[in-house]
């Protein structure tokens, strides 16, 4: 195989980000990576055990720094893009401080954000003490601060499923596909942190769809005691001992149900990033009705844009797992190798 | 203190906080797999009882876990122990096991006559 040549500008210092960089850079493509924050790995920095096999992060993280130790790569931590324009059959993309960097081809990885919480004022986060995202959580593992605001142990929590994910109000009429997965790996989490505490999961559907999610789901309610009750949480008040009340119909009894909670965990959904969005209006990038960018072809153009010489990786296109956003950001690199071969010929 | 405010129909709805759950615990205890259920329904689904009276056990299952203990006890004497539920479980429940638990509970608790 010859030798290859071009420069590829990723955006977005990820997961996606950061394998794809790894792997154009070891096939000879000389890569300018951006991140917006001054440390490269995204989301992954604040997750604590990642499921389905309770490994640490920092292990994934680690694996993808070494991915990116590479001379063929130009990292540029703390750095925004502000847009970018075509010149024949290159790009010129611009930074946030001015600078404009030559690219043969574009990678989009600009990843997801969070779901505020907040916008479900019903569920009171940011209202009540003691409502906390899944995010929080994962922060409060990997701190060793797993207690209430007043410093005490919960005894009772509750997990909501589908926090801005499969619900119009919000505008959100997708599944995140991962806050299931994550709500059983938590609740074990929890259970294995705090021996002496109840968990109870508010879901209204299980999709435990991946590899060995579904034998999690058996290992929490078996070894670890979870309690599942399905129906849709519909709010959430404090009564007058100042404990969390949560209500909810229990759909399989086919009554409405009132607990007292100690401390409730919001599964708060992926959304598009806000850096995604504002990219693909400047650089005329079609988007879902989810708001992801949508990929060219569902089937076999997953990576690839409505403009040529762009390209996606990872939940720039909707919600995936760590495992699945590599693999993406591998069929990514394939892609745009073939491009460039495609265009010097 | 006059009471004034808004307050779910106590008639209806289920007082977590306030309902014993104790007969769900010891059938727990002593039938692991009974944790296991998804509500899946395939016990109702086939029960010979179930087809021919009001009888779910999926039913008599959740409101054990919830400890709504008088509707369970009412409800759970119609089974004939015949097993074709277990037959079916996906989980691997033994769902026959669960109901003699049940039944052995509230027979312990003396308000259990059959």
């Amino acid at each position: 195989m010859p030798d290859m040549t071009g420069s590829i500008v990723v955006i977005g210092g990820g997961t996606a980000g950061m394998e794809a960089a790894g792997q154009l850079a070891k096939a000879g493509l000389s890569v300018t990576l951006i991140e917006k924050e001054k440390d490269m790995g995204g989301h992954l920095k604040d997750w604590y055990h990642l499921f389905p096999d309770r490994r640490s992060s920092d292990e994934v993280l680690d694996y993808l720094n070494r991915q990116i130790d590479n001379e063929h790569i130009n990292m540029l931590a703390g750095k925004t893009v502000s847009g970018f324009r075509r010149k024949g059959n290159e790009f010129i993309v611009s930074t946030g401080n001015g600078e404009d960097i030559k690219a043969d081809a574009i990678l989009m990885a600009t990843g997801f954000d969070l779901f505020r919480s907040e916008r479900k004022e019903e569920y009171g986060y940011g209202i009540y003490d003691n409502v906390i995202t899944s995010s929080d959580l994962e922060k409060m593992f990997r701190n060793r601060e797993l207690k209430l605001k007043n410093g005490k142990k919960p005894g009772r929590i509750g997990i909501v499923h589908c926090v801005g994910s499969r619900d119009e109000k919000v505008g959100n009429l997708y599944c995140s596909k991962l806050c299931c997965v994550t709500a059983v790996k938590q609740a074990m989490e929890l259970r294995k942190n705090l021996p002496d505490c109840r968990v109870f999961c508010f879901y209204m559907d299980m999709r435990m769809g991946g590899a060995l999610y579904e034998e999690l789901y058996r290992e929490a309610q078996e070894k670890y005691g979870v309690g599942f009750i399905r129906g849709k949480v519909s709010e959430v008040g404090v009564n007058i001992d100042n404990k969390l009340v949560v209500k909810v119909e229990d759909t399989l009894v086919g009554r409405p149900l009132k607990m007292e909670i100690d401390m409730l965990v919001l599964m708060a959904g992926m959304e598009m990033s806000e850096e995604g969005t504002r990219l693909a209006e400047a650089g005329k990038l079609k988007t879902g009705e989810n708001r992801f960018f949508a990929p060219a072809d569902h089937h076999f153009g997953s990576n690839k844009s409505n403009v040529k010489g762009i390209f996606y990786a990872g939940t720039c296109t909707a919600p995936m797992n760590i495992t699945e956003t590599i693999s993406h950001a591998r069929g990514a690199v394939t892609d745009i190798i073939d491009y460039l071969r495609n265009i010097k010929k | 203190m006059e009471k004034f405010g808004f307050a779910l129909s106590k008639a209806r709805v289920i007082d977590f906080d306030a309902n014993d759950r104790t007969i769900a615990g010891y059938i727990l205890e002593r039938e692991p797999s009974f944790g296991a259920c998804i509500e899946c329904g395939g016990c109702s689904a086939t029960c010979t009882t179930g087809s021919f009276t009001e009888f779910s056990l999926r039913e008599i299952h959740i409101l054990l876990k919830r400890g709504e203990n008088e509707q369970a006890r009412k409800k759970i004497r119609k089974c004939m122990l015949c097993g074709k539920c277990s037959l079916v479980c996906p989980r691997g429940v033994n769902t026959r096991n669960v109901v003699f638990l049940a039944r052995q509970a509230f027979q312990k608790k003396e308000d259990y006559a059959v």
